[in-house]
């Protein structure tokens, strides 16, 4: 038998994900030694600081192209491009995590084991400061989507996938307001997330059966020249793709997205639609584009029926809806759908359309779910439509912003969205995927329906009594804003600073 | 290349406008229409030195500028006008002023912010200035669907009553179109070899499949835009509850992007299809101006009788361009120019009105024209402009219409012909129901019925009147302008003029 060695490991290549894990374990332990009274300042301060510093790692490691830790962790262009889009998404999740002026006490429950009801929760529901464990709880779960993306062989990344949906899971149920509905929605992301995550192991265990290995170097290896039987190859791969398509909430793994954005807290809510999406649909890029390149035509009209299902139910069920949050839910339904037909196009220019939708996509999102918490009344986030009745009269600013973020996920030209949809779309008819377009277009138009309605409802109708005041946003909420809008501008006008680092980006280490 | 960069700062200038105009406070009103109105006519003195600047016998596309935007995907900030494009933008210059002045009161009443109104109109102008100086089909999407935008809170927010539901409706047709386009664009960029230049897409070879599919796109775009039977619906809409200006401009200018674009894009770029798809776009012209017209005559609302009207208009529009001979393609252009004069005219003198009386049914008019004379002749005037009666200019380009087409295709010459009956009928019906006859008794009682035409109002009718009459007369400097565009675009096409080759073989 072989002795066992210790590998290698390019420390500075995988350094963004050690500073992400070591801080979190100081927040772990700042939680037991700093006085209640200064853990607030001093975990995002922390959390800031990490995600900042990961931030600057990743960029001193832009032109890092290698394979460490045994082939476990591949740096390379995508990985790099992804993780450096997670941390600065994270950065402006975690700003509006730390937000604390719109509620007293924070988003936050203090104590999320007291029974919904009780005495002691109506007490701790007036003032009491927020849980201050969500910060280190967020940087596993950024730590783990860091290694989601970089992950180069497949046990590596089940660890990694576990590793971000856990803290995921409890970050849900830690809504301030409406518990209870929080607490379903964590519970019912648990339990459908540990199936998810049940089918990914087993399918990793069928690939190691067909492949004899769990790398995608040797998964490609074989696919291309065993002559075993390809049944167990291509059962792995279905059980494996469930797994990830659950997390980027393809149709129809789709079920659990609208309760959980509407039960979590708003910012874990903004966090999950803009850093899971990315993690997932990095690890969905590495999984195909690496592993299973040989078995493209094989795979592509399955994922392809996928993509047309998520995009035309995520587009028409957005439709019916009347709350804000689980609009925007079946929305990022519908986008994961555009995001898998930029997976399909398959080549250079499907990766990099696909890179840059979802960064576009996740900068404009957390706008979205910012605006969103600070629309409110007295039971908190006025989440109903018929709510934002009259907004624009009554703070022209907010619904301003609001309108050009949703006429950005509509795809009108000058923002962001038009230039991702055009991105994706392209890429598609070049490499001959023309049927996803046009079924991406006519989602577009269905689309665009609930995203006018919204925009209807706070310009052309007249305010009434009920409509909600707009909140003074605290600084936090103002820069979230701020970011993700500026961003959607940005790269709506000028898109060439980030199309040309996507397509730099844009290729897999084997 | 070195001259003044007309066609860029004429497309950002009146965004610049914009922002300066919807920054003022809301207590200023008088200062935004003043500031908006001398922006506009600025603009208008920019328009004359470009058009002095053109040089109509000069190459197709010219005043071209071209500045670096997406290099990755071949995206240019290109602008080029040809002939058909800038008479567009002459009568973008000339509307927009006009417009502003006949909407100075229109805000005031609506509860909403007036310089926002006027920010909006000059707004609306910059991306419709920008959709005819595009040479980079890019560019030209980008303008073609940023212009919902400002329309879209111009019908929804000063509109009428329904106004919500006609603004929608105007969104979402002309995205349906727009998401089409969007993914023929995308196609023609993947087959013409990464580049959206116009000039160079039209050297691109495709085959016959590809082509018609892309023509397709382009081509339901623009006959929603138009709007071509049986696209049509949202117009009679969003016409009917637009406020008096918006409504100008949607039916005066917004519309002709779609035979412009027609003109530019469709036929140029898919020359085989265009031939292929010609009969279907003839039939569908006739029927529009037969179905539209008859419609029209059964209106009892005033505005949107004038969007039906226009739906008829641009059923002999379609049915010039598709003709296929130089003559009928030129009356064309020369109907898009006198459209947007007489029908714009038609819809501000209707909204003076319907301003007066408090609303838009012909039954609560009759006899109007004894309690305002003035107004009542400028009535009968634009609706004889409107149903081309010799002398004005509609007549010119709707004979030149005709005569073109009866040269090729008879039956389409002649159907069409009748649309010219019906017009009369819609038209001097709708003057009879409305200004003529026994007064109606509850007019006496209106308060704003004892006031005839004012000051400004004839500073906002005049100007089009002189030129409706002018044009009747003497439409050379127009047609000089836009002939040779018409020629080269019926030569893409491989039209021939039937006239000349008739000759010849008789020759033989």
């Amino acid at each position: 038998m072989d002795e066992l060695k210790a590998p290698s490991i390019d420390y500075a290549a995988v350094a963004p994900i050690l500073i992400l894990f070591g801080a979190a374990c100081l927040g772990v332990v700042t939680e037991a030694f700093v006085p209640r009274r200064a853990r607030h300042a001093v975990q995002l301060s922390l959390a800031l600081l990490a995600t900042v510093a990961g931030l600057a790692m990743v960029i001193t490691q832009a032109s890092t192209r290698v394979t460490t830790a045994a082939g476990a962790v591949a740096i390379d262009g995508p990985a790099v491009f992804l993780q450096g889009a997670i941390l600065a998404l994270a950065l402006v999740s975690l700003l509006l995590m730390g937000e604390r002026k719109l509620e007293a006490g924070g988003a936050f429950v203090p104590q999320a084991a007291i029974t919904v009801g009780s005495d002691a929760d109506v007490r701790q529901a007036a003032r009491t400061p927020g849980l201050t464990e969500v910060y280190p709880i967020s940087l596993f779960a950024i730590a783990g989507m860091l290694l989601f993306v970089a992950a180069n062989d497949l046990l590596t990344m089940f660890i990694a996938l576990e590793v971000f949906s856990l803290p995921l899971y409890l970050l849900c149920a830690l809504a301030r307001r409406r518990r209870l509905l929080s607490q379903e929605a964590a519970l019912k992301y648990f339990l459908l997330g540990s199936y998810a995550s049940a089918f990914f192991l087993f399918g990793v265990a069928l690939i190691y059966g067909f492949a004899g290995a769990v790398d995608l170097g040797s998964v490609r290896a074989a696919a291309a020249e065993s002559d075993r039987d390809p049944l167990l190859l291509y059962a792995g791969l279905a059980m494996l793709s469930i797994g990830l398509l659950f997390k980027t909430a393809a149709v129809p793994f789709h079920v659990w997205t609208p309760d959980v954005y509407q039960g979590a807290p708003t910012p874990v809510t903004a966090f999950m639609a803009a850093c899971t999406k990315v993690a997932a649909f990095g690890a969905l890029l590495r999984v195909l584009y690496v592993g299973f390149n040989g078995l493209s035509w094989d795979f592509t009209p399955i994922l392809g029926v996928v993509a047309v299902l998520t995009m035309i139910i995520g587009a028409v069920l957005a439709v019916t809806q009347t709350d804000i949050k689980r609009l925007l839910a079946y929305s990022s339904i519908a986008n994961a759908g555009y995001l898998l037909v930029g997976v399909l196009a398959s080549g250079e220019a499907g990766l990099a359309s696909t890179m840059f939708y979802l960064v576009a996509y996740g900068f404009t999102v957390i706008g979205a779910f910012a605006v969103v918490m600070l629309v409110r009344d007295a039971d908190g986030e006025a989440g109903h439509l018929s709510r934002w009745a009259g907004l624009g009269r009554r703070s022209p600013l907010i619904a301003g912003l609001f309108t050009f973020i949703l006429l950005a996920f509509a795809g009108i030209p000058m923002t962001s969205g038009f230039i991702s949809k055009f991105a994706v779309f392209g890429a598609a008819i070049e490499g001959g995927q023309t049927w996803l377009v046009i079924a991406g277009v006519i989602s577009s138009i269905v689309l665009a329906f609930p995203y006018l309605r919204v925009v209807v409802m706070m310009w052309l109708s007249d305010p009434s009594e009920a409509t909600p005041t707009v909140s003074v946003p605290g600084v936090f909420t103002t820069a979230a804003l701020t970011i993700g809008v500026a961003m959607t501008l940005l790269l709506g006008v000028a898109p060439s600073l980030l199309l040309d680092l996507t397509s730099g980006a844009a290729e897999f280490v084997q | 290349m070195s001259s003044f960069p007309y066609l860029s700062v004429l497309t950002v200038a009146p965004l610049v406008g914009a922002l300066v105009v919807a920054f003022l406070p809301r207590s200023r009103p008088e200062l935004a229409k003043w500031l908006t109105l001398a922006w506009s006519l600025g603009i208008l003195a920019l328009t004359v030195a470009l058009w002095l600047a053109f040089d109509a016998g000069g190459e197709r596309l010219q005043l071209r500028e071209s500045y670096p935007w997406i290099p990755g995907w071949g995206v240019n900030f290109t602008f080029a006008v040809d002939g058909i494009a800038l008479v567009m933008l002459m009568l973008i210059a000339v509307l927009v002023p006009i417009v502003i002045l006949a909407a100075w009161h229109e805000a005031d009443a609506s509860g909403r912010s007036v310089p926002v109104y006027f920010a909006l109109l000059l707004a609306l102008e910059s991306t419709m200035i920008g959709v005819f100086a595009a040479a980079d089909v890019f560019l030209f999407y980008v303008f073609f669907e940023v212009m919902l935008v400002p329309m879209y809170f111009l019908i929804g927010s000063y509109g009428g009553a329904k106004r919500q539901y006609a603004a929608v409706k105007f969104f979402l047709y002309s995205l349906v179109g727009g998401l089409f386009m969007l993914a023929a664009v995308i196609g023609l960029w993947v087959a013409g070899g990464k580049t959206f230049d116009w000039a160079a897409l039209t050297q691109i070879d495709m085959s016959a499949g590809t082509e018609r599919w892309l023509f397709l796109g382009f081509f339901l775009a623009f006959a929603i835009k138009a709007p071509f039977f049986p696209f049509h619906t949202w117009l009679p809409d969003a016409g009917g509850v637009a406020p008096a200006g918006a409504g100008a401009l949607l039916v005066g200018i917004l519309d002709k992007v779609g035979t412009f674009g027609i003109l530019r894009y469709c036929l140029p770029l898919f020359p085989d299809a265009s031939r292929y798809f010609a009969p279907l776009a003839l039939v569908l012209g006739v029927i529009g101006i037969i179905y539209a017209a008859l419609l029209a005559v059964g209106q009892n609302d005033l505005k949107r009788l004038v969007s039906y009207t226009s739906i008829a208009h641009f059923g002999f529009i379609g049915v010039g361009i598709f003709a296929f001979t130089t003559q009928a393609g030129t009356g064309a252009v020369l109907y898009m120019v006198n459209h947007g004069l007489a029908t714009g005219l038609l819809f501000l003198v209707v909204g003076m009105l319907v301003a007066r009386r408090g609303s838009a049914l012909i039954s609560d008019f009759g006899g109007a024209g004894k309690y305002v004379p003035l107004l009542a002749g400028v009535l009968f005037f634009a609706g004889l402009a409107s149903l081309a009666m010799p002398g004005t200019a509609p007549f010119v380009s709707e004979f030149l219409v005709l005569i073109g087409t009866f040269t090729v295709n008879k039956p389409i010459a002649i159907i069409a012909t009748l649309g010219i009956v019906l017009a009369a009928a819609y038209v001097l019906w709708m003057v009879q129901r409305t200004v003529q006859g026994t007064p109606n008794p509850a007019l006496a009682e209106v308060e704003g019925m004892r006031r005839d035409i004012t000051l400004r109002e004839k500073v906002v009718v005049a100007p089009l009147i002189a030129m409706i009459i002018v044009f009747g007369f003497y439409p050379k400097p127009i047609t000089d302008v836009i002939n040779p565009a018409v020629q080269a675009t019926m030569q893409d096409v491989g039209a021939t003029d039937p006239a000349p080759t008739a000759i010849t073989e008789a020759a033989k």
